[in-house]
């Protein structure tokens, strides 16, 4: 790994954003967050796979990952990140590298040419080149690559330098922003500027989110320049540095950049998410609060309030149908990145009991708002091995599991209703429909006949005790 | 003869393969009690992971040696040696496969010299059996890797058969990547049914095909025991299928004597009745009535089906082997293989495939050819989806990946059976997109003029 890329690591880990490093003293702060992985009992994605996750929703450019197959090849159009626009984010394109290539050390031609290849056929506005862990070894210098791509063929070649060991999902993601940061942001002026301007960072899309939260901002006349990177075209995010105020939805993903883009560009930013009925209304008055702060036309304020009484009430009186069927079923809440805590919120205010959450990737304070939600820590959880889940999910401990596809298995093997809650599902349930749909999901999966009939063993069974033989002869 | 064109693009769009690991750790999930274990950083085992519980619907065990960046400085035998020991732990596996990835074959550690000195020195580990395949992604791709994988098993833990007696009528089957659960069922069902005992490496009709057990298993449930592969060398006969399987078969003969027959594939009328030939010379019996009846059902389907493969042009992309079954199947059907892109050039039958040529390439390759040739069908993975939605040409999906229907573990495809709902299958795509028919549809009759139709007269004298 280049020097350079050791010294980006230890920045981006060195963030004073983020508040799990803040608490810590400068010696643990020096260690930086990423746990050492336990070989034969690790799991989850690889640097180069967060890279990815933060960056593919731009849909107008060409996503080139430079490696041997499996990087590109296992891994691509696998989510679903919506767009209004191009497809050509969709497309898989890999340098699938050769042994030839590696041992010749012809990789960074072959990755020169694969990019030349790219601009000449799909003409894009710029081309993101991924670094992954073999021409990571074998010293290909991609940055030095993209920057005479760019100087040669007049097209912005980004080099995204998070090779798969250097580390988990989470620090692609940083890397990626510090990408974004040097080579993409700022570097076209906006057409238009004005008072409410605004970015989204780190919503992506997924299963059309963004679009559930755009018509909220257009009742009010607030202008989302760019969301970065959900449904975005390379020239907003280029442009994305005149705007008055920053959102970060994924708390972990981008901070690095909402606090650098305040740092260089003046950006006021706060946290905010999109989950949850009050999160929602929250976030809006945020954005109205400081937005008029900032200079916009003050009835925004009141405009705001009154947008947010009239969303909620219809959306609880959505939900409202569903309160008899749902109350007192119990959640075992199992999430990565979607925040805990602004589900546990609706979930409760619905009547249901969270059995238990998982807090494995929350910050101390997404940790302090569940305690104050469920009282005390007795419901909170790290990881759940999967034994011990299918256990309790045997015993019968919760009516429902959310969680994400890697233990959807867990629960369907013990036969118990299950909710896509991440990255790979196909529901939208950002903002205050997306709210009432999860309940209408949840309903849906609870209240299904197929439950008792997976349950009820096979009457002819004789092992099981209860059968129907005596009275069937 | 087909012409092999080689591709010389550096860049490859919209990949036609799945790497070599993920198809030595398909191969491991089809032995009992296994545990696959990639030799890389934890982002291939994630890939890999994924894509496999995306097609076939399970929880599945895959582990990783999660090399971080000091080790690939400093060598990833230690990451070996931990998590083999981690993973007899927390998993209590009877078996582990270690696949080799890009990362640790750039390195070029001695890893199979580490492994015998790992094995030897741990204790811990005398009671599972760990077998290693180097299958680096920058050399192959899925047949490549579980053809290494099921060699590397075949080498590690069948036994020499010495002066031990053949077992009774036993028989090894070893199928290929691309059957499912579904295939190894019918082959087992029309083995058992001559009175043979099949012994299917690897079995992932066991480990892979939706059972629902009754208690919580961390390992591979199903597949191919331990005991049996080590057995393997007192059947009677092996037959493999697929090019890709050659290799396995040859070593197996070699250790073991037992003489082996490699069928291409066992999709079509004629390479099912090549299985049954082979199973009633095997066995001295005569095919049994169901299996009859099974062959007269097929040449139904047949009669019935033609219709709608004549003349039908068909693109297919797909691994050699597969490509070349399934082209073989569609030319013996009165289709027209118009395009065919293979995923390497690994397979001596490429050039055997019914068509003018084979390009080694990738799905924009598949497209590219697919509008260029005016094909009627796409058959490839579920990766062919994008081009069937942007050329509206419908798509056959087959092989692996197929994430976006269900049941592809369960659809059979080989055999009297599978290749009469194979015929069905395609059938029905071309008969749903059967339209009723326009003027337009026929550019190259005189254009029709509505006052000479509405006149009458003039037309009907003609
Ligand atoms: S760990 Fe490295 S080689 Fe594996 S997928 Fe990630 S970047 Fe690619």
């Amino acid at each position: 790994m280049s020097e350079a890329l050791k010294a980006r690591i230890a920045g981006v880990f060195n963030e004073p954003g983020c508040d799990t490093n803040i608490a810590k003293d400068t010696k643990d702060r020096k260690k930086g967050c990423s746990k050492p992985l336990t070989p034969g009992a690790a799991a989850g994605g690889c640097a180069f796979d967060g890279a990815k996750i933060a960056l593919q929703p731009l849909t107008d450019v060409v996503h080139l990952v430079h490696g041997p197959l499996a990087c590109e090849g296992n891994g691509w159009d696998n989510r679903h990140a919506s767009s209004s626009g191009s497809k050509l984010y969709r497309t898989g394109f890999t340098t699938d590298m050769t042994e030839m290539d590696i041992v010749m050390g012809n990789g960074e031609k072959r990755l020169y040419r694969a990019i030349k290849e790219a601009i000449a056929r799909y003409n894009p506005p710029a081309v993101f080149v991924y670094a992954t862990c073999v021409p990571a070894v074998i010293g290909d210098d991609i940055e030095a690559v993209c920057k005479h791509a760019t100087a040669k063929l007049g097209t912005p070649c980004i080099p995204i330098n998070a090779p798969g060991f250097a580390g988990s999902k989470n620090l692609g993601n940083k890397l990626a922003g510090e990408a974004l940061l040097d080579y993409v942001i700022g570097t076209i002026e906006p057409e238009i500027v004005t008072d409410t301007d605004i970015n989204i960072l780190g919503e992506y899309n997924l299963s059309g989110e963004l679009w559930q939260i755009l018509p909220l901002f257009d009742k009010l006349g607030i202008r989302v320049q760019s969301c970065v990177t959900g449904d975005a075209k390379f020239r907003q995010v280029a442009s994305s540095h005149r705007v008055r105020l920053n959102m970060m939805v994924c708390s972990t993903a981008l901070i690095n950049v909402a606090r650098k883009m305040q740092q260089k560009y003046g950006i006021p930013y706060f946290e905010g998410s999109f989950y949850g009925i009050s999160d929602t209304s929250d976030a809006l008055r945020m954005i109205a609060g400081m937005l008029v702060e900032r200079g916009a036309d003050a009835s925004l304020i009141a405009r705001t309030d009154v947008l947010i009484a009239a969303e909620e009430a219809r959306a609880w009186a959505r939900i409202e149908t569903y309160r008899a069927a749902l109350k007192g079923k119990r959640v075992l809440l199992y999430t990565g990145g979607v925040k805990s805590w602004s589900i546990v919120a609706a979930l409760q205010e619905i009547g249901m009991e969270i059995v238990s959450t998982s807090v494995r990737k929350s910050t101390d304070n997404d940790k302090d708002k569940i305690k104050a939600l469920m009282g005390g820590d007795a419901h909170m959880v790290d990881a759940i091995p999967p034994r011990e889940m299918y256990a309790s999910l045997m015993r019968g401990e919760a009516d429902i599991m959310l969680s994400g596809g890697r233990t959807q298995f867990t629960a369907l093997k013990a036969k118990t209703p299950w909710l896509d809650i991440n990255q790979e599902r196909h529901t939208a349930y950002a903002g205050y429909d997306g709210m009432v749909e999860l309940v209408s999901e949840l309903h849906r999966a609870i209240v299904n006949p197929v439950w008792q009939e997976v349950r009820r063993p096979a009457p002819w069974d004789v092992n099981v005790p209860g059968a129907l033989i005596e009275s069937a002869c | 003869m087909a012409e092999i064109i080689h591709s010389h693009k550096s860049l490859s769009t919209n990949p036609l393969k799945a790497s070599t690991p993920l198809g030595a750790s398909l191969a491991y999930l089809g032995v009992a009690g296994s545990v696959p274990l990639l030799h890389g950083s934890q982002g291939c085992t994630s890939f890999a992971l994924v894509l496999t519980v995306r097609h076939t619907k399970e929880a599945i065990p895959m582990q990783t040696t999660a090399i971080d960046e000091i080790a690939t400085i400093m060598g990833g035998s230690e990451n070996l040696e931990e998590a083999l020991i981690n993973l007899t732990k927390r998993m209590k596996p009877k078996f582990i496969g270690v696949a080799t990835t890009a990362l640790m074959e750039t390195r070029g550690e001695d890893i199979v010299g580490d492994l015998k000195l790992i094995l030897e020195r741990r204790a811990e580990l005398r009671d599972v059996r760990v077998v290693l395949a180097k299958t680096p992604d920058f050399a192959g791709a899925l047949e490549d890797g579980w053809s290494k994988a099921v060699s590397a098993i075949i080498d590690g833990i069948v036994e020499q058969p010495g002066s031990a007696v053949p077992l009774h009528q036993h028989i090894n089957i070893l199928p290929g990547v691309h059957q499912t659960a579904g295939d190894i069922e019918w082959m087992v069902e029309t083995t058992e049914s001559f009175g043979l005992t099949p012994v299917v490496l690897p079995d992932v009709s066991g480990s892979l095909d939706g059972t629902v057990p009754d208690h919580y298993i961390p390992t591979t449930f199903g597949g191919t025991t331990v005991e049996a592969i080590t057995n393997m060398g007192r059947a009677l006969h092996t037959v493999a299928i697929g090019e890709h399987m050659r290799a396995p078969a040859e070593l197996l003969a070699e250790r073991t004597g037992v003489a082996s027959t490699v069928l291409p594939s066992l999709t079509g009328l004629g390479p099912s009745d090549d299985f049954v030939a082979l199973l009633t010379k095997v066995s001295g019996r005569a095919a049994p009535a169901r299996l009859r009846r099974q062959r007269s059902q097929l040449v139904d389907a047949m009669l019935d089906g033609h219709f709608y493969f004549g003349g039908k042009r068909i693109a297919i992309a797909a691994d050699p082997d597969l490509l070349t079954g399934l082209a073989g199947f569609f030319t013996s059907m009165g289709a027209d293989v118009v395009t065919a892109i293979a995923s390497t050039a690994n397979s001596p039958l490429l050039a055997a495939v019914p068509t003018a040529r084979v390009v080694v390439g990738d799905l924009q390759d598949l497209e590219d050819s697919a509008a260029a040739t005016q094909a009627d069908l796409l058959v490839t993975h579920s990766h062919g989806r994008q081009a069937s939605e942007r050329l509206d040409i419908p798509l056959l999906r087959v092989g692996f990946p197929i994430f976006d229907r269900l049941g592809a573990m369960h659809r059979c495809t080989v055999g009297y059976r599978g290749t009469r709902n194979l015929i069905f299958e395609v059938a029905n795509i071309v008969l749903s997109g059967l339209h009723e028919h326009a003027p337009e549809d026929f550019s190259h009759a005189l254009p029709i003029v509505e006052e000479t139709r509405h006149a009458g007269a003039t037309t009907a004298t003609c």
